[in-house]
């Protein structure tokens, strides 16, 4: 079993969901960066997405595109995420980290010497938000070889057939994005969510986790009814902007974010 | 992946028109790099495209706008005083700078903008880097009834402001844009953001032959409109083909709106021009073609400016509509497969350029039409009398009058 198998059955056997927590790497800097990896895991959170630093990050919100923005100011790179991953890693064998980013950092590094790094760092699967599983193929099949996971996202515009196919090529788990726009948008529809998430279940035996919009212990409870997990992005990123100069407040706020969420999740069920 | 199997057989028709593969590709460029939200709408538009080019009432509604309402076919300019200036081949002007709002633009917005309202898309969005694809766009709009909104990087609003002025005229609304370089780049991110939040009611208008396809193929269908006279025009006037087309490049669509129907026609050299900026041993400029390597970005699989852990890099070039990191994605196989050519041309040459085709011709050419016109100069001096440049003087440089004034330290207001 990998890492997110193991994640899982264990959530299964206690009756929980998957409370998934995503930081940009290097934000605001990169001693902060595994110092909040490990503080989260303490406060309940499953499955680490790390972001990868990138100068146009087209899918994001305005509070994750300016946490990229000040990641990058540190100068932080593919290959310092991969750093970042590997010292969280020496401490913890057991939490999934997916990374989360655009494939060019990825294209530079080379396919290949990116498999081997990441798998290298304590790395467990890839979230690429602007590669689809069409232009996908190559570099997907060369991390399943390797063990490592690609995870594919579905969202509210994807049509039945496709959703098959992204079912099929997932590994790790599959992200919902959960509403037509950005990270950190407001508008969540729970009904709707609620009826797409049940028919893609019908489709794959893989986890479904739903992210965009979940930022509180309410919304991601009310999520975790309905999906294997959620993801909380843009609720924390926002915290770090607040406390950008003082990494003990972060790692106190976000800390009793996480919690807060958790207790929400755990108490939904 | 092999650039080979898609080498052109001199004189075949079938190649170039055949491209990009139903994957969106021109060799290993191009390809739908998107997020999957935006995937059911970048379908959809190009079954709708492929259901509507060949739809003989589309093709006469394009029609007979582009010739009552944008003012085709514009005119093949015989340069003479230039060409005798300059002392070598025949300099022809290829005048987009004369369509209605000044610039090449307006060709692709017709097409696209029919295209929003067959798929009964009530809004159009649009990125703009030197504001003459938003005003083509917030004009389109007009035109048809259509709500507009136009993404715009600060910087870029700083350095155009006439244009900005001009869209809002339109009523379109300007959006400004600031993150990141705060340039053309930015504002497209930006408008694939508000497409992604509005794909049901919205129809993105790409400016360029960049973005995820089918945008690359339809905007230049819709602008080899200009290559398709040009040939026509050349024939008629010299009974034979130019020797040489020349057409700046920033994202590429007016270069290859004049390249595409001369690709088979293997005697005509294709130059395309890319800014230098301050000049390209300084390393601020925008030449991804010239020195660049190839890259994802905003949709697409091409040559990028970026450094070696795949970050971007800013760009300069004196030209806001030339200042982008990326190219379209069939650019970079004409270069890969040697069909054209990439030169580049620093600031200081445009302007020299602008000033001389005003003083020679009596025409104000756009900063980044400059650019093509500075090059066509240096290549028309090597060639023979009797063969023909031609320059696609893709816009009109109204909007450049207040950074032109303030090089020179003249105040306008």
């Amino acid at each position: 079993m990998n890492r997110f198998e193991e994640r899982f059955s264990t959530l299964q056997v206690s009756g929980k969901k998957a409370l998934v927590v995503y930081i940009v790497a290097g934000d605001p800097a990169s001693e902060t960066t595994v110092r909040l990896m490990h503080e989260m895991v303490s406060q309940g959170a499953d499955i680490i997405e790390l972001g990868v630093p990138f100068t146009d990050p087209e899918a994001e919100g305005p509070v994750i595109q300016l946490g990229h923005e000040r990641a990058l100011r540190a100068r932080t790179t593919l290959t310092d995420t991969l750093a970042m991953a590997r010292a969280f890693r020496q401490q913890d064998k057991k939490t999934p980290i997916a990374l989360m980013g655009y494939i060019n950092p990825i294209e530079a590094m080379g396919y290949d010497v990116f498999v081997d790094k990441a798998l290298e760092s304590g790395i467990d699967g890839t979230i690429i938000v602007n590669l689809p599983p069409e232009e996908g193929e190559i570099l997907g099949s060369a991390m399943i070889e390797k063990g490592l996971s690609p995870i594919y996202l579905l969202s509210p515009t994807t049509l039945n057939e496709r959703a098959k196919l992204i079912c099929k090529q997932s590994r790790g788990f599959i992200y919902y994005v959960s509403l037509k726009g950005t990270t950190g948008a407001s508008n969540l529809n729970y009904t709707e969510v609620a009826e797409r998430v049940a028919k893609f279940k019908a489709m794959t035996d893989t986890p479904i986790l739903v992210g965009f919009g979940i930022k509180d212990a309410e919304s991601a409870g009310k999520i975790s009814k309905m999906a294997d997990g959620a993801v909380v992005g843009s609720a924390i990123v926002q915290l770090i902007e607040q406390n950008e100069s003082e990494p003990e407040v972060i790692l106190k706020e976000v800390g009793s974010l996480v919690a807060s969420i958790r207790e929400g999740m755990d108490s939904a069920q | 992946m092999k650039n080979e199997q898609y080498k052109i057989p001199p004189g075949s028709n079938e190649l170039s028109s055949a491209m990009p593969d139903e994957r969106g590709y021109f060799g290993q460029y191009g390809g739908k790099f998107v997020s999957e939200t935006l995937m059911a709408a970048i379908s959809e538009l190009e079954t709708e495209y492929r259901r509507l080019k060949n739809n003989p009432e589309f093709i006469a509604q394009i029609e007979r706008d582009l010739k009552d309402y944008v003012g085709r076919e514009s005119p093949l300019y015989y340069a003479e005083r230039l060409t005798k200036h300059v002392g070598g081949a025949k300099i022809l002007l290829k005048r987009e700078d004369l369509v209605h709002t000044g610039a090449h633009k307006i060709n692709n917005c017709i097409g696209q903008a029919l295209l929003a309202k067959h798929m009964g898309k009530p809004r159009v969005i649009a990125e703009t880097g030197a504001g003459q694809h938003g005003v083509a766009s917030a004009t389109v709009a007009a035109r048809f009834g259509l709500e507009c909104c136009v993404y715009m990087g600060t910087e870029d609003i700083a350095r155009q402001s006439l244009n900005v002025y001009r869209m809002k005229l339109l009523g379109a609304t300007v959006v400004p844009v600031d993150s990141g370089t705060k340039t053309l780049k930015d504002a497209l991110s930006e408008a694939m953001r508000d497409w992604v939040a509005n794909v049901d009611s919205t129809y993105y208008i790409i400016g360029t032959v960049a973005g995820p396809h089918p945008y690359p193929m339809l905007v230049r269908d819709f602008q080899a409109v200009i290559g398709n006279e040009t040939k026509r025009q050349c024939q008629a006037q010299y009974g034979q083909l130019p020797d040489a087309l020349v057409a700046c490049v920033g994202g590429g669509s007016n270069a290859m709106g004049i390249f595409y129907p001369f690709i088979d026609d293997t005697s005509v050299r294709l130059i395309g021009v890319e800014p230098a900026g301050h000049g390209m041993e300084t390393g601020k400029h925008a030449a991804p073609l010239s020195v660049g390597s190839v890259g994802v970005l905003q949709g697409n699989r091409t040559y990028l400016m970026q450094d070696e852990d795949g970050l971007i890099l800013d760009t300069h070039s004196v030209s806001a509509g030339l200042d982008y990191p990326g190219v379209g994605p069939e650019h970079s196989w004409l270069k890969d497969i040697k069909r054209a050519e990439y030169v580049t041309i620093d600031d200081e040459e445009a302007l020299g350029a602008f000033r001389q085709l005003n003083l020679l011709e009596g025409i104000l050419p756009a900063l980044e039409s400059a650019h093509a016109v500075a090059y066509a100069m240096k290549l028309a001096a090597q060639m023979k009398p009797d063969e023909i440049l031609v320059i696609n003087l893709s816009g009109r440089g109204d909007k450049d009058i207040p950074t032109m004034a303030g090089i020179d330290g003249i105040s306008l207001s």
